[in-house]
Order: structure tokens, then sequence, then C-alpha cells
């Protein structure tokens, strides 16, 4: 026992069905008769929708059918929901206007769907898709956020004038005005968090099936969570009830945040299968999924931060525009808020922070949670502010944090800005992070660097994050149309092998083992004989799904709860064969004993008896050993640590290498190490890929410019270092397994650590701050233009 | 419609295919191979990595006529009869270098073809470039790397050259 439990890097159960092609990814799925549907999308940023002459198309060969948005319209169908709600300042709800499956009247970003196109072969229906005419008439149109918030800027929806979606602050504006004008020192910066796309390897598709016996929807889709979709397309959108719409998310193929949302595609394959009576099937080509997955980040910031004269932080004050794209996606309000702006204290006691967010309509993409989904953005922030602020007080980097660190004996610690956070320890990533990173060591190798005509520099980063989503009440509190409880279900079968029913999806994350391993450490069940079952509404009893780093905090929560029943109903069968009392009757490794007797009986021996009840308490109690448990947990969990980034400048062609990177991460108590380094690293290619590679970059008018893989910078193998892992654990103090969450934290502490490094190697050249990605022309241009001032030094 | 007929994993097959048919459309929906995967549409990503006669090659990339007469291996086709993973497959799991899978039919095929053509060794730095037309989101490479550095040996049956550490 324990060797395969909480703590073992278990080889993975669900990689042997991978690594043989056995995977089924949704666009592996066929049904019987499936027809194949192509979307055809606008190729305009803004304009209004004239019309759309279908004859040709369906002339087709092979075409069965065409639906516009006209045609949904006409049968009552709704528009996407939005699934947060935010409030102005003046108490008064954001704007919210609608957002139809296929567009009606405008088009308001390139990408949006027009009209769908449904043949006997995907290529039929692509050919026939060129054939629509689509009468457009041009608007202008704006994707950024400061051209849609000028004077005179062309609404994206014509009810909301001015494009302002909310107007939201947190915070206590007179007590940070008031420690502002106390200060000794204030540092100010602007900086943008660059817009980036998920790219989840695996397109979205979906395939949707209907029953005209049953009346039965099913709809498969690249989804993070089943359920979710389940009710919001089938309450808001069709109007079909939940007994009869059954969602499946198979094996998908990573998402990211982006496979979290209700999508318009997944709504149409669904209503059309039941007017043609048909399986349809749609799989997004990559083009399309660049236009038509939601974005992530895109934020311009201001942010300043006060001292006292020791370089104490006094308060912080943000003001944030932020782009919502043209629609608002389902979770899309709540990343800049509450993801966001709850975020700006920290690892620090800064006593006061005042944080007001303008959320932005544009002509692009709806923008929604992205890996870490507003906490980046925050992180970055912040730790880019207190690098500026070491240089410009003279205090040392590192020294200012461990200054400011919230200390281990202020837990639990209330921040100005509504979180409290359970447990930390700052230093001791820090420490440990500085120590693997060999951080004392790096001037000598400056020095090589300089001597091989490299520019090196280091950059550290002290961050934490929010996660493991989330409090029902308080979410509701705050404006989510959902709870954010999670559901398992576990089901002990007659033989002693067990089955896991679980809310929580995986994509990526290994469930399927990390699961298994709660299961064999607390019923003491074989791997082997455990399975885990995720990704179905028929299956599982509900679920909320995979993101925001909730699937072990509160799914694995969920799963405790539900076996905890399994014993206590396995202790009273227990007592009853052994002739004892349930409270001698005592549970570990499988075997319940009678305590101070060699009386035991094994777990098999107790479901087998609860399936085949002749000797039973049947008075008393039920046959069978299935129990399900929701689990709601009591606060976010709040995992952190410290980064540390090595880069070297080539200042010959400004091209930036990450040379080390060091995560040092208290993601709470381990379940699986191996896991756990797997997700650190994944997460901070992603973070280096944002800080030097990625950004999704529109034209004045609205146009995708970075629109396919081979515009939009993915980090290769060799853009990546490897990456050192360590963790240092602090456990969770209000869920059973004590873990915290550890999907985002590469994505949240990277990117400021790689930035503040290419400052650092860049410091000759009098650089304050640079906003991401650190571009190769960008940096040569930063180099070009030091060049002569150092020379006329 | 023209006609094709080629071997894949070992079978004869022969299909009707349109011109424009790409062999990875002629795996995946023609002979019902869904472990080769599409994940990008301009060649760039590597989810579609096949071995044609030996070298490997990206099937979106490939018109199906091309591959008249040709012996294709996929992902299905690696592991032996008995269930037993090529020792690729065996590295990959054991460096855990896949997460949610859908790059790792492409990854593992690129990364067989990789150490085949490098009898001489491989360095991380090699594998690393060697890899240029891979893309994974899951894992950042670093145990991708770990893993094909550790097939290398088992593959060609001796240590590594010390010279390509």
């Amino acid at each position: 026992m324990g060797h395969e439990g909480i703590g073992a890097s278990v080889r993975r159960k669900e990689d042997l069905r991978f690594l043989n092609g056995r995977g089924h990814y949704t666009d592996d799925m066929n049904r019987p008769g499936q027809l194949y549907a192509y979307i055809r999308r606008s190729d305009r940023p803004h304009a209004r929708l004239g019309a759309i002459d279908t004859a040709a198309a369906k002339a087709s060969p092979g075409v069965v059918a065409v639906f516009t948005g006209a045609d949904m319209a006409a049968e009552g169908i709704g528009g996407l929901p939005c699934g947060w709600q935010i409030h102005n300042k003046d108490g008064s709800p954001m704007a919210e206007p609608p957002h139809p499956v296929l567009a009606t009247g405008k088009v308001r970003h390139v990408g949006d769907p027009v009209a769908v196109v449904i043949a006997q072969t995907r290529q039929q229906a692509k050919d026939a898709a060129e054939k629509l005419a689509i009468d457009y008439h041009d608007l202008p149109g704006a994707a950024g956020l400061r051209e849609a918030l000028a004077p005179g800027a062309a609404p994206v929806h014509d009810e909301v004038q001015g494009n302002l979606c909310y107007d939201w602050h947190i915070g206590d504006k007179a007590m940070v005005d008031a420690a502002f004008a106390g200060a000794a020192k204030v540092v100010k910066l602007e900086l943008e968090n660059n817009r980036l796309i998920p790219n989840a390897m695996e397109p979205r598709a979906a395939v949707g099936d209907f029953d005209p016996m049953s009346g039965d929807y099913t709809l498969i889709t690249t989804s993070q969570n089943p359920h979710v979709i389940r009710l919001l397309m089938g309450a808001f959108v069709l109007h079909i009830p939940e007994n009869h719409l059954r969602v499946i998310a198979p094996d998908v193929g990573g998402g990211f945040g982006s496979k979290i949302y209700h999508y318009a595609e997944e709504a149409i394959v669904t209503w059309a299968a039941g007017k043609l009576k048909r399986a349809v099937k749609w799989t997004a080509e990559r083009t399309e999924s660049f236009m038509s997955d939601a974005h992530g980040r895109d934020h311009i910031s201001t942010a300043e931060l006060a001292l006292d004269k020791d370089g104490h932080f006094l308060a912080l004050r943000v003001s944030t525009l932020a782009n919502m794209g043209a629609y608002l996606s389902t979770f899309a309000p709540c990343v800049p808020t509450y993801l966001y702006a709850t975020l700006l204290a920290g690892v620090y006691k800064t006593p006061a922070i005042y944080a007001e967010v303008k959320a932005v309509f544009t002509n692009s993409v709806p923008v929604d949670a992205y890996r870490g989904a507003g906490r980046p953005e925050a992180t970055f922030l912040l730790e880019r502010l207190v690098d500026v602020a070491a240089r410009e007080t003279g205090i040392d980097r590192v020294e200012i944090r461990r200054r400011n660190f919230i200390p281990n004996d202020a837990f639990p610690y209330q921040t100005p800005v509504a979180l409290q956070y359970d447990s930390g320890d700052y230093t001791a990533t820090l420490n440990a992070a500085l120590k693997a990173a060999d951080y004392a060591g790096f001037e000598s190798r400056r020095a090589a660097a300089r001597a091989r005509g490299k520019l090196r520099g280091i950059g550290v980063s002290t961050y934490l994050e929010a996660c493991g989503i989330a409090p029902s009440a308080v979410v509701g509190s705050l404006g989510a149309r959902a709870g954010l409880y999670e559901c398992a279900n576990i089901r002990v079968h007659p033989t002693g092998s067990v089955t896991v029913f679980t809310g929580a999806h995986s994509h990526g994350q290994g469930h399927e083992t990390t699961f298994a391993q709660l299961v064999h450490e607390q019923l003491g069940v074989p791997l082997d004989q455990i399975e885990v079952v995720h990704g179905d509404t028929n299956r599982i009893p509900f679920g909320m799904g995979t993101y925001g780093s909730r699937s072990l905090a509160v799914g694995g929560s969920a799963m405790v709860k539900a076996m905890d029943k399994i014993i206590a109903k396995g202790k009273k069968i227990a007592a009853h064969l052994m002739e004892a009392s349930v409270e001698d009757v005592e549970f570990k490794d499988g075997t319940f004993t009678v305590a101070g007797t060699d009386k035991s009986k094994t777990l098999t021996d107790i479901s087998l008896t609860a399936y085949v009840p002749h000797n039973y308490p049947i008075e008393e109690l039920e046959p069978g050993l299935e129990e399900t448990a929701f689990y709601d947990p009591k606060n976010f969990t709040y995992p952190g640590g410290c980064h540390v980034a090595e880069v070297e400048i080539d200042p010959e062609t400004g091209v930036t290498s990450v040379v080390n990177f060091t995560a040092v991460d208290d993601v709470g108590r381990v379940i699986n190490p191996m896991i756990v380094e797997g997700q650190v690293q994944g997460g901070v290619a992603q973070g280096i890929g944002q800080a030097l590679l990625e950004h999704a970059v529109y034209d004045s008018a609205g146009q995708l410019l970075s629109g396919s893989m081979m515009d939009y910078t993915m980090p290769r193998a060799d853009n990546l270092p490897n990456i050192t892992v360590g963790t240092e654990s602090t456990l969770c103090t209000h869920n059973p397994l004590g873990v915290k969450g550890c999907g985002e934290v590469g994505a949240i502490g990277s990117p400021p650590a790689v930035m503040n490094a290419v400052v650092d190697a860049l410091r000759e050249y009098d650089v304050r701050h640079i906003d991401m990605p650190a571009t190769a022309p960008k940096i040569w241009s930063i180099i070009q233009a030091g060049r002569p001032r150092m020379a006329a030094e | 419609m023209p006609q094709v007929s080629l071997t894949v994993n070992g079978t004869q097959h022969t299909v009707e295919v349109e011109n424009r048919t790409l062999l990875v459309e002629l795996l995946r929906e023609k002979i019902g191979l869904t472990g080769t995967h599409v994940g990008c549409d301009t060649s760039q990503c590597g989810a579609c990595v096949v071995h044609v006669d030996g070298t490997s090659v990206k099937s979106c990339t490939m018109l199906a006529v091309q591959a008249e007469g040709a012996n294709v291996t996929t992902i299905e086709g690696l592991a032996a009869a008995d269930g037993t993973l090529h020792p690729m497959q065996e590295m990959f799991r054991e460096h855990h270098a896949l997460q949610c899978g859908f790059c790792t039919p492409g990854m593992v095929m690129s990364a067989i073809d990789l150490v085949q053509s490098h009898p001489e060794g491989l360095s991380e730095h090699q594998i690393r470039e060697g890899l240029e037309g891979n893309l994974c989101r899951c894992t950042g490479y670093h145990n991708i790397v770990k893993a094909i550095a550790a097939a290398w040996p088992l593959m060609h049956g001796k240590t590594m050259p010390a010279a390509a550490e």
C-alpha cells in the first residue's frame, strides 16, 4: 500500500490508448447516416447583413440543407447565454446584447458564423458554402480597446453606444487615494497584456444526433464540461429538457479554457440533426479555430504603487481596459473582474488596493478564460510593477519582495480585495527557487555570456493565484449564474472493483490516474480494478467540469466525501457480519476490523454481501454499495510560488532565448508528482509563449492578421528550455485532501519572470518596461535605439 | 474516381478516392484508422505524421493518389501483435511525454524517424530541432525530449555515444 496511492508518480492509465492511436476524440466518432456541416463565416469585421442567396449552394452536389440566422430565429432558437453578470459602479447591470447562434442583422467580427451548409460529405459542404452569395454592407470596425472607446467609434451593438460593456470597480478608493497622498515614493507603469489564441491541438468539433422515436438528442462535443453545455444549450438555446439531451465529451485534445464555453456550432449541429433527422458532424479547420475559439487576455492597464521610504507597499491603484470581443462568451465578464482584480494583492501585504475595470465590445473574436484567466494578467502587472519599484527605489528586487511578503503567521489573511488566503509560505518557495536556479551565481554567468557577445538577464516572479473554483454562494453573490460545486459517484461492484463517475473532465490532466490513486489510497482497491468515467451526462449524475484548476480540489473532495459514505455504510455491514457494534469497526487498507480482535472482513466481502444480502441488516440498510456526493468548496484555494527565468539575448538579431527556467510552486498536497511536474512544465511553456512569441494581432479595421499557425507563433521544442520544477507544499486548510491545484500556476508565474529577465538583460540600454511578446524585431529595435545614446555617453 | 492500392500496417487496401483526397483523409475516413490526427490546415502541427516507405511524412501534405503502391505505417501499426509497445511508445509512457494525447501519434512517428535516421547519436539540441515540425500544447516538450533520448539506446541496442550527449 502507498506505492500507488497519494504521492506516487504512477504511470498514467490513459496512456496506452493514446499511444496506440485508440483514443476516442470527437472527430473520430461517426454516426450512421451522418451528414457534414460547413460553416460560412464572415470575412468582414463589421457589416450589415443584406440578402443571403442560398440557391446555388442548395443546388450544389450532395447538399441536404442550408440554414441562416433567419431560419433559426424563425424557430425561436435563443441566443448563446452568458453565465456571469457584472454590475457597474452605479449598481446597474452590465450591457448584455444578444449573441445569436448564426448572425442576424449584422456581422460583428471576422469569423462570425453566417450560414451553415449540410451535405453528404465534408468537401461537398465546403464547396457549396463557397457558392453562398452574401450581401454585406461594410461598417467601420475596431478590434482595439482604445479605438472602440474613442468618441464616435461605431457601436458593435447598436444598443450599446460607446461600446462599454461595464465599468466596474473594487476596493476602497478613498483609503488608496489617502495612502498615495502620503507616500514617499510612487511608481507608475502603463502596460498591455497581449491577446492570445489558446490553440489546443485538437480543433473543436461537434456531432449532433436525433432519434425521432424517442425524441432524444445527442451531442458529442469537444468540451471541458458536458453538463454545463447540456444546461446552457438545452435550457437557453434549443429548449430541450435534460432527459432528452445527452452530451458526451469523449477524449478531448487539450482545452486550456477554450473548450469551457457553449459555442454556436454545438447548437447548430444539434438543432440541424433534429430538423433533418440525421446526425450532423462539424469539425473546425484550424483557420476556423483562430477566428472562432474564444481568445484570451487583451488588457491595457495603468498601475501605480505607493511606497514608504523603506520600500513597504502602502497602496496599489489600477485602471484596466479589458477586451470582451464582439459578444459575451460564457464566462467572459468574470475574467477581468473577479479572477483578476481580486488577485492584485498577490503575495504582498499591501493594505489598500483599488482597481477599476472597463470592459469593452470590439469587432474581434470573443475573449474569455485562457489558462490562468485574469490571474496571469494580475500577476504580470504586479510583478512588473514590483521590479520597476525595486529599480526606482534602489532596493534589490528580491529584498523588496521579501520585505512585503504576507508573513507565515498572518494566515488566514484577508486581502483588501475580497479574498481570504488560507495558507502559504512565500519565503520558502522563493528561497527554494533561488537556490535551484543558482541565483547567487548569476553574475558570473552574465559575465560569461557577455564574453560570448550575449546579453544575459535574470528575472524573478513571486506569485499567487486563486483557484479550485469556487464556493457557490460567494460566486453567486458576485454575479455567477451557476453553482461551482462538483459531483462524484463511487460504485463498488459486487466483486470489489470500483467505478468512479466524476463531473470533472480530463483533457490531458490525467484524472483517470490521479483519481484512481485517491480511491486506492482511501479504499485500498488496486489501481487496475478502478475505472474513472467522465464526460457523459447519461452516465454521470451531474458535474460542473474542469477549469480554474478545480478538478482535484473540488472534484477530488467530492470523491472523498462519497468514499466516506461508502466506508460508513461498509462499517454497518461489517458490524452485522462480525456481530460487533458499528463504533468498534475500523477501516484501513481495504479491510474492516473489529478493534481489539482478530475479526476482519475485506471490502470485497462487504461489497459481495451488499449485493447478495442474504445475511444483511435489511431492515436498517439498503442493499448495494454506491454513493454520490456533491462538494461545494468553502473557499478558493491559493497556490503560489516563485519562478526564476534566465534569458540570453543576441544583440545582433534581437532573438531572446530562455536558457534556464526554474519553478518552485506550492500546490498543496501532491497526489502524483510526475503529473504535477508535467502540468507546471506545460503551463510554463504557454507562459514563455506569451512572453516571447504569441500575439493575436488585428489590423486597425478588425481583420485578424495572425490567423493561422503560419502567422501565430506557437512555441516549438527549440523555442523552449528544460523546465526545472520543484514543490514546497503548505496544505490547503479547508478541503479534505489539502490540495490547491496545479493546472494554471505555470502560465501565471512565468510571463513576468521572463519579462523581468529580458528587462534585466537590457539594463544598459535604460529600458524600463517592455510589453509582451518580446519578439526579435522589438528587442532589436530597442538595442538599436539604445546604441547611439550609449556611444554618446 | 481514381483507385489507390496501398499497404497500411501490413494490410493491403484498395480504395476509391477523389483526386484531391489527402492521405490523412484516406487513413481516417476510408480505412477508419483514426489514430492519425489533423491539428491544422497549414502543415504546421505534425499531428498527422505517418511513415511512408519508412520515412516520416505529414499525411495532410500528401495526396492519397501519391501513396499508390506505398507501404504506410500509422500509430496503430507500431505495437507488436501481442501488445508489446515499440520502445518509443514505452519511453513516452515512462517519461510522461503526453498529456491530452492528440499530438502524440504524430510526435511518436516523427520521433522514431528522428532516432532511426541518427545512428550516430542525438544531442538534446538535435532532438529539439528535429521536433520543429511537431507542435505540442500540453507538455512544454521537456518530457518528450527526455523520452526520445531514452528511446535511442533501446532502438539502436547500444548506449548513446558520449559525443552526442
